[in-house]
């Protein structure tokens, strides 16, 4: 039986990682080689490497960092942050990493969507979208959730399924930092509207909130940073857990 | 021993190459026909569209080359389907080697299977150590039926082949790169044979 994902996220800004509180306010949270051996060997399912800088300082991913990483655990494994080309992609698949996720720049280009998928295939292209709610409706936001636009989040996971995504990372800016669960309708209604899978984020501080995400939300997968590296959750203890909630895990 | 990767510039070979340097060996890329024809073990591997995979395996002959191998060769994921006899991705055509369809999964499940699933009903050395209900990751939208060659199979919906085995031919759905430990004594295994 497919297993539901519980994906460890690990923010990294200037070689370490980091974790905010609503896209802000970064404290240090250690080694991300360390802290991906650490996840890798705890039977963590995935593990996500997201340059936050990227975007805003117009560099590209720390493709060493990527590189290090790869070799050192045996798990799948996503790079997002500041990718905007066919080359990006290619440099970060060569060292190693096995999907990429991209955000403002399939906004600003939705045709990037197709040519990734077209050159790579739909299973290593991972749209992630930050939203939150205005006026009751769901916005897409970018460059790390600050600067908002007008397009609905929904009408956007339709078409970046259409356009060959394999995959969705959707993190609610209402919740994310705020450990008060996952936006469980909004995914609900994500996983009705498109036929790939979508991973939640944003929100997570107890495991009840991971039960809810899988269960109300329907969530292929759950992404989490803070609780993961401050220790506040262990990822066996939260599969333990999920498995006498009758929730298919990994253990 | 001597491992060699088939280059057909399709694919992500790095993470393979990294699983095969933490069992201490070394897996050189290839698209020498007289290298691959040497090599102790091939891996075939393959990750994007089955059409336009076989277009660049016919431009460089190894449409022809790789069946008539005779060391024991493993194809994975793509490369597994490409072994098969056709596939609905692109109206393809393979190489022949298994002889099943490959099939598009329905659209009442979530396309792509994307993650960790079972392994049930093994029937190979190449499982040696491994116990039913370990898992593997796979990430793929098309399926082998169950066949003749059939070595171990998973469920996704229905029933279908994870693994396939004909004389020295081997193929798997899942990544055994990027399953933890036990795709890494899967991959053991096939270095084994």
């Amino acid at each position: 039986m497919l297993t539901k994902r519980i994906i460890p996220c690990l923010d990294v800004k200037d070689g370490r990682t980091v974790k905010g509180v609503n896209f802000v306010n970064l404290r240090d949270a250690g080694d991300p080689i360390e802290l991906a051996i650490k996840y890798a060997d705890q039977n963590a399912d995935e593990l996500v490497f997201l340059d936050i800088s990227a975007t805003e300082q117009k560099r590209k991913t720390l493709t060493e960092l990527v590189r290090k990483v790869a070799q050192a655990i045996d798990i799948p494994f996503t790079v997002g942050g500041g990718i905007s080309s066919v080359e990006d992609v290619e440099v970060l698949l060569q060292n190693g990493a096995d999907k990429v996720s991209i955000n403002s720049a399939a906004v600003k280009r939705p045709e990037l969507i197709n040519e990734l998928a077209a050159k790579f295939g739909s299973q290593c292209i991972v749209v992630a979208m930050d939203a939150k709610q205005i006026n009751g409706e769901w916005k897409i936001h970018l460059v790390g959730g600050k600067v908002p636009t007008e397009i609905n989040l929904f009408d956007w996971a339709i078409e970046v399924a259409k356009r060959g995504a394999g995959e969705i990372l959707f993190t609610s800016m209402d919740h994310d930092g705020t450990k008060n669960g996952f936006a469980n309708k909004a995914l609900a209604k994500m996983s009705q509207e498109v036929n790939i899978p979508v991973i939640a984020s944003g929100g997570a501080g107890i495991t009840k909130h991971f039960i809810d995400a899988f269960t109300e939300g329907k969530a292929d997968a759950a992404l989490a940073a803070s609780i993961f590296h401050f220790g506040e959750i262990a990822v066996p203890d939260l599969k333990k857990e999920l498995k006498k909630h009758q929730i298919a895990v990994r253990l | 021993m001597k491992i060699v990767l088939v280059n057909y510039g399709a694919g992500n070979i790095k993470s393979l190459q990294f699983a095969l340097e933490r069992l201490g060996v070394q897996g050189v890329l290839s698209s020498n026909p007289i290298e691959i024809k040497n090599a102790d073990k091939v891996i075939f591997p393959g990750v994007g569209e089955a059409s336009s995979a076989m277009k660049k395996l016919k431009e460089t002959g190894l449409d022809v080359l790789i069946p008539q191998l005779k060391q024991p060769v493993l194809g994975i994921c793509l490369g597994m389907q490409l072994m098969c006899s056709r596939t609905e991705e692109g109206n393809t055509v393979g190489l022949g080697i298994f002889d099943v369809t490959i099939k598009r999964f329905k659209n009442t499940l979530k396309v792509p299977q994307m993650g960790w699933n079972t392994l049930e009903n093994m029937n190979s050395g190449l499982f040696n150590e491994i116990d039913s209900g370990y898992y593997m990751y796979s990430v793929h939208s098309y399926y082998a039926d169950l066949c003749k060659d059939t070595i171990a199979q998973t469920t996704y919906g229905i029933p279908y082949s994870c693994a396939l085995n004909k004389n020295n031919f081997y193929g798997v759905q899942f990544h055994p790169e990027k399953s933890s430990k036990a795709g890494s004594q899967i991959l053991s295994n096939f270095l084994e044979l």
